[in-house]
């Protein structure tokens, strides 16, 4: 049996047509690494599924039905907005899922790709640029918050912890605070060649933020010297934007400023990281 | 404008990397269908070279241009045409065979029926067809090379890159993979290819240059660098490690082209082994053994840098 002919195309020089310099826009290349990404998930879905499910239930469960039944009955339900403990921390722990989404997917799936699979060379060495792969990651993560967070509407939903329609812009709200995270670690992760800053990532960084940025309790619980470095935090103000619209009661500047924030730190991300990718990828 | 049959053409192409000089002002030309390469031992500067014509790498300095266009302008046009097969495998070895094939497509923006022919053809060619479903993972090394070189060629490149394709591998494993090359090679391929297996370089390489610390020792086909840098046939002979020294103070003796005084072996290069070998008896000398062979591009790279390729 013969080989079969697997080369065809005989190389010119002259560029083949006057647009042989051309290449689709950023937002195709982008895609092309999306879907790079879609068929690796489609291995890991299910479970990922299910842990998105099961941890608004475990946590509203828990802490909502649970400890909110001691919260609400010793009662200042003043100081929670006037609304049951578990209607209070509902969008609290949605603002920290989106927060908890975006750390996973953009830490160690990004080391993962440069250390130790290398399919970030991949691409790299196919027509896709640095940005278009960090691109293409990043919308892959947005798809995961997504998911998570309307899966975690959802469970919020059933436990009866929603309050207003409003609720529904907490969807991108809660999408666009975990991109203010996703962004930036992203930027920084394609900088590592080892993965214990991600350990002291999460230890200093995401579970102190998710302890004290207003999920649990309100900010102005804490001491007042202290309250600004919670101001600070995009977990706050996901937090409070995501609170005020499940309770309905968004003001049109508070939003903006959190979502200016947040749409801030989502840029500086960006910007950030198609530098870091092309250094690191173009050596 | 360059001559149309010039695919690559690097004119005092440079690369440092802050200190140090990876690739010093080397100039060479690849022209359509030659397979070409660039011998030398790890640290030569190969694949830098590599990494600069696969648009991965900016130079540093000189000229590089690649099917016409400049690499740092116009990168993702010219590796749109390139296929790569790097020196460390970038597979998904969590994914199917088959499915990495669909990525490596789709990063070239192919439809997904034309990825599916290329993909039923390719996995035929490197004889990977009955693993086309299986996770890459528990693949050998071999078959992970095998795969590689098929993705390399899921766009229908028209230049192919191969940076060190057989190392790692194991003698049977690298047969199989030359095999595969010299195919492609026979069907007109123009590729570039680095190596430090001389044995490599012969088989696949129509024109090479030798590569040693950044800059290019010498530049021809094997046949022409062996005339040119060595003689007809080598005298190897290796002596009691007692008598070593000695034995190759009395070989000077022998009349030869040159000598070569290795850790275990003295080597003799001249035109005629076994001519040699009995003058070396008449010397009184007695190896314990001797071997009369031809000169290979190991002997070049030994004359051209007073080292050995594999060390």
């Amino acid at each position: 049996m013969s080989a079969p002919a697997v080369w065809q195309r005989q190389p010119a020089v002259e560029p083949a047509a006057a647009g042989a310099r051309r290449v689709p826009g950023p937002v195709v290349m982008a895609l092309r690494e999306f879907r790079f990404w879609l068929v690796n998930y489609r291995r890991t879905w299910k479970g990922t599924i299910y842990s998105s499910v099961l941890n608004p239930v475990l946590y509203l469960g828990a802490m909502g039905l649970g400890l909110g039944k001691l919260v609400d009955q010793h009662g200042q339900l003043g100081r929670l907005g006037g609304v049951s403990y578990l209607v209070f921390l509902a969008p609290g722990l949605l603002a920290a899922a989106a927060m908890e989404t975006a750390m996973g997917e953009s830490t160690y799936p990004v080391l993962g790709s440069v250390k130790w699979l290398k399919t970030y060379y991949a691409a790299a060495a196919a027509p896709l640029r640095p940005r278009d792969i960090f691109h293409g990651h990043l919308m892959f993560t947005t798809m995961r918050l997504i998911m998570n967070c309307a899966i975690f509407l959802v469970v919020m939903s059933a436990f009866g912890a929603v309050k207003s329609a409003w609720v529904l812009a907490a969807l991108p709200v809660a999408v666009l605070t975990g991109l203010a995270f996703a962004a930036p670690i992203e930027a920084f992760a394609i900088t590592r060649d080892k993965d214990s800053s991600f350990a002291a990532l999460f230890r200093f960084g995401m579970i102190p933020m998710f302890l004290f940025s207003g999920t649990f309790f309100p900010v102005s619980q804490l001491p007042a010297w202290i309250r600004p470095l919670a101001y600070v935090t995009p977990l706050w103000h996901g937090v409070a934007l995501c609170r005020s619209l499940s309770l309905g009661t968004a003001d049109l500047a508070g939003s903006l400023v959190h979502v200016g924030y947040l749409l801030a730190l989502a840029a500086i991300g960006i910007a950030v990281g198609q530098r870091t990718y092309r250094r690191r990828l173009y050596v | 404008m360059p001559a149309p049959d010039i695919l690559v053409r690097a004119h005092e192409l440079t690369k440092r990397f802050g200190q140090f000089t990876a690739v010093d002002a080397i100039s060479f030309e690849l022209r359509q269908g030659e397979a070409f390469g660039f011998l030398g031992p790890n640290g030569a500067g190969k694949s830098s070279t590599m990494r600069m014509i696969g648009c991965v790498s900016p130079p540093t300095g000189g000229e590089l241009s690649i099917l016409g266009m400049d690499p740092v302008a116009d990168g993702p046009a010219i590796r749109s045409r390139l296929g790569v097969v790097p020196q460390e495998d970038t597979l998904d070895v969590e994914l199917t065979v088959r499915e990495n094939l669909l990525i490596y497509g789709r990063y070239f923006g192919l439809p997904r029926a034309v990825i599916a022919d290329r993909t039923d053809r390719l996995l035929d060619f490197v004889q990977l067809t009955e693993r086309g479903n299986d996770q890459v993972e528990p693949l050998s090394g071999g078959m992970k090379r095998r795969l590689t070189i098929a993705r390399s060629l899921i766009n229908d490149p028209e230049i192919l890159l191969l940076d060190e394709p057989t190392t790692g591998l194991d003698p049977q494993a690298r047969h199989v993979v030359w095999d595969r090359l010299f195919r492609l090679k026979q069907q007109g391929v123009t590729l570039i290819l680095t190596t430090h297996y001389m044995d490599e370089a012969e088989q696949l390489c129509d024109r090479l240059v030798v590569m040693d610390g950044g800059k290019i020792a010498a530049e021809g086909s094997p046949r022409e660098l062996i005339d040119q840098y060595s003689s007809a046939e080598v005298l190897e002979l290796r002596f009691h490690p007692s008598e070593h020294d000695q034995a190759a103070e009395k070989l000077r003796d022998v009349p030869a082209e040159r000598m070569e005084v290795l850790a275990d072996r003295v080597l003799l290069y001249v035109p005629d082994g076994d001519a040699a070998l009995a003058a070396a008896g008449d010397l009184g000398l007695e190896p314990l053994t001797s071997l009369v062979r031809r000169s290979t591009l190991e002997d070049v790279f030994l004359r051209l840098t007073g080292r050995r390729l594999e060390d």
